[in-house]
């Protein structure tokens, strides 16, 4: 506890008492951090370092990103809420394959429906709000544990139905056995089934480097030129620049009014016990669709700024494994804390998600610079253990590390639900309301006034 | 009277003289001064609850047979009866927390049978619980700010558009205003920014008390208000509930308590296995033999 207290007085006060610049400084300093590992590495594997610790200072601070904003969404339904709601993946997907089908050429393979994008995404928005609201429907009866399966079930069927060859649409002709174009009222479309769906959105920042604004992007791509830095990475980096500067503070907007709200304090109290809400009047079934359909909006949105850009998808990206690492990363920020949320995002992308990665990638690029050759890879434990040579012991290692990434994260999990449950910035004051509420009118502060009128003049009539 | 409850099914004997649907508007709470709680003893008020033939099974035990009461407006109605004598599933089916099997509930004459928990309390019947439920991880403030029926910020539209914010904010700063002078009023306004959670056992029964209130409602049902709080913090309750009733408030108060129903209550309902027992002011009760026999012992 002291320790903690004295790493805390240690921090500038900025950073305890202003929020946004919390956030700032966490993801500079993780951007910079990769920034650095990755031009060592590219130093030690004698490759162009400016444009490789750009690539990986731009490809941490996206993952940081899409991570928080998918923490955000979750943390409304279960911060707040209390909803427990495993089938995050499921909603992504709904989000980004909707969107796909939407936008997707009418002639192409499988046909979509030829939508502009645009409005594509705004159809994989509310696609994923209804399904959303759709699987709420059970919320309302049962319980947290019992809801949770009832949602990762949910995903599963999601992801299990866009694998279905009966609606892929990878047969067009009509007249074949194998026809499997969906037709719904004249409009055909199929989900591709296992060979996945084109995306038809790369970087939504396109128009600056091919369109109106071109001039613009020229200049960028010249300036990364000048530095060294190729223009797939410029352009990448503009996108990250997109999620990071735009959508990041726009979500987080979104959740924290809806938090500092009666809203938010009604979903709150549903969290804690919702016979208390309904016993004070509230309609907390109402409450509960209005809050899943959000999130699940926000969810869907997240996967097509996420996976949509990709140009490709199959169903099997949107499997449970997402949802996990949502989830982890909403409990190390601490669940119920936006601020946690964005915090836990980006903490899970640097450390747990791509830290031991780059950890790896680092010592094997120290071990070649410094030996020349590559380290050992011993077949299997047993036989790094008994070859009793630390190289080998550490080639093993790294070899290893996308196995072992998972016994770490388990490992982290376990210190954190131990040692400190409601995560970095769990259990913190973040009163639901829009106003201050330790703000105390000056009326009611002379001793002796009795404290009468209160209870008969209630309500908001008396403005 | 004291021993017409006992068929518990029969209609109660009160009603005969009292329209079923006075109309409570005329009563202001505000203006109900202790002259008309005087007169209130001699000429009938209104029936805010009436309770007919209420029934509530659980699997092959029947927690309440058939009971019938009613609650005078402006009255603190006490209602007895040892364990498991029903109190806790009779309160559990007018506040729709249990559908009855059978029997109605009416409410300002209006059914409330069988609607969900919160249609009730947006009716003006609001309840606190037998072991106090506050919301731990929100302070003592957002309880209170909970509890005010119909706020404009509770619209998920309202909360996140800018234009419309603003309206909820100024809605908020009103009711922030009422907040703290219900804390005030309970005394515990040192607490306002504690976690509910880390309040003392007595000190929830307060802030459950202040929350209900906060709902504005007509009539609140406490159940069990003074189980587990210290004599100081129990006569201070008492006090409050005393000057609510004064105001026009109407009480159902569920204890177990003896003495502190005999010494407070105007009128007094006792449940035994599930039925009505009696039924009466704290005399009538005292002289029941069937009420000594089953509840109070030999030293009442």
């Amino acid at each position: 506890m002291s320790i903690r207290g004295r790493a805390r007085s240690a921090l500038p006060d900025a950073l305890t008492e202003d929020d946004t610049v919390l956030i700032a400084v966490l993801l500079l300093c993780i951007g910079v951090l990769y920034f650095l590992i990755g031009g060592l590495q590219a130093f030690l594997a004698d490759a162009t370092i400016v444009n490789a610790a750009f690539q990986t200072f731009q490809s941490i601070l996206f993952l940081s990103g899409v991570y928080a904003i998918l923490a955000l969404a979750l943390n409304l339904h279960w911060g707040y809420t209390g909803l427990f709601n495993i089938g995050v993946a499921g909603f992504m997907a709904v989000g980004v394959y909707t969107m796909s089908i939407l936008a997707g050429s009418p002639d192409g393979l499988p046909p979509g429906l030829g939508l502009p994008v645009p409005v594509a995404v705004l159809g994989g928005v509310l696609a994923a709000a209804i399904v959303g609201g759709i699987a709420a429907l059970p919320a309302l009866q049962l319980d947290a544990d019992y809801f949770a399966i009832v949602t990762v079930g949910f995903s599963e069927i999601i992801r299990l139905t866009l694998l279905a060859d009966t609606f892929s649409g990878t047969v067009t002709d009509p007249s074949s056995s194998q026809y499997n174009v969906v037709n719904l009222f004249g409009l055909e479309f199929g989900t591709g089934g296992g060979r996945g769906i084109s995306t038809p959105i790369g970087n939504p920042l396109e128009f600056l480097f091919d369109g109106p604004l071109q001039p613009v992007g020229d200049v960028l791509v010249s300036v990364g030129d000048a530095i060294g830095i190729i223009p797939q990475v410029v352009e990448a980096t503009t996108y990250t620049a997109f999620i990071v500067l735009l959508v990041l503070p726009a979500y987080y907007l979104l959740v924290q009014r809806v938090g500092y709200s009666p809203f938010g304090r009604v979903l709150k109290a549903i969290r804690e016990d919702e016979l208390v809400a309904q016993s004070l009047g509230k309609d907390t079934r109402l409450f509960k669709i209005k809050v899943f359909m959000l999130g699940s909006g926000l969810m869907g949105l997240a996967g097509i700024l996420w996976y949509g850009t990709f140009g490709y998808v199959n169903p099997n990206t949107f499997r449970p494994l997402v949802t996990f690492y949502v989830f982890t990363a909403l409990i190390v920020g601490g669940s119920g804390s936006n601020t946690g949320s964005v915090v836990g995002g980006a903490v899970f992308a640097a450390l747990l998600l791509q830290g031991p990665r780059r950890l790896a990638g680092l010592i094997n690029a120290g071990a070649q610079y410094s030996t020349g050759g590559s380290l050992p890879e011993p077949a299997n434990f047993w036989v790094a253990l008994t070859s009793l040579d630390p190289l080998a012991w550490l080639g093993y290692l790294v070899t290893q590390t996308p196995n072992l990434k998972f016994v770490f994260l388990g490992a982290v999990l376990v210190y954190l639900m131990q040692n400190r449950s409601e995560g970095l910035l769990g259990h913190r004051k973040e009163t639901a309301s829009s106003v201050d509420l330790s703000e105390r009118p000056a009326s009611t502060n002379e001793p002796g006034k009795p404290g009468g009128q209160a209870a008969a003049t209630g309500g908001e009539s008396d403005e | 009277m004291s021993e017409q409850g006992e068929t518990g099914g029969g209609a109660a004997p009160v009603e005969s003289n009292v329209p079923d649907d006075v109309d409570l508007d005329d009563v202001d709470p505000e203006t109900a001064d202790s002259s008309i709680e005087e007169s209130a003893k001699t000429v009938p008020r209104g029936l805010p609850l009436r309770v007919q033939n209420l029934r509530k099974t659980f699997g092959g035990i029947t927690a309440v047979d058939g009971v019938s009461f009613e609650v005078e407006e402006g009255s603190l109605t006490g209602l007895i009866g040892p364990n498991g004598a029903g109190k806790s599933t009779t309160f559990n089916c007018i506040t729709g927390v249990h559908e009855p099997d059978s029997g109605t509930i009416l409410f300002k004459g209006e059914e409330i049978t069988g609607q969900r928990p919160h249609e009730i309390a947006q009716k003006g019947l609001v309840r606190t619980f037998q072991i106090a439920r506050e919301l731990e991880e929100m302070t003592v403030l957002e309880n209170l700010m909970l509890a005010p029926q119909d706020q404009e910020g509770e619209k998920l539209t309202n909360a996140i558009t800018p234009g419309l914010r603003d309206q909820v904010k100024r809605d908020e700063e009103a009711i922030r205003e009422d907040v703290w002078e219900m804390l005030e009023f309970f005394e515990i306004d040192h607490l306002a920014e504690e976690y509910a959670g880390n309040l003392s056992g007595g000190q929830r029964k307060l802030l459950e008390m202040a929350r209900a209130l906060m709902t504005d409602p007509e009539m609140l049902l406490l159940d069990e208000p003074f189980a587990g709080v210290n004599p100081t913090l129990e006569e201070k309750l008492l006090e409050r509930i005393h000057e609510l009733t004064d105001r026009g408030y109407t009480f159902l108060l569920v204890e177990h308590d003896m003495d502190l129903i005999m010494q407070n209550c105007e009128h007094i309902i006792v449940m035994h296995q599930g039925d009505l027992l009696a039924e009466g002011t704290a005399e009538d009760i005292r002289n029941n033999e069937q009420v000594v026999e089953a509840y109070l012992g030999e030293d009442v």
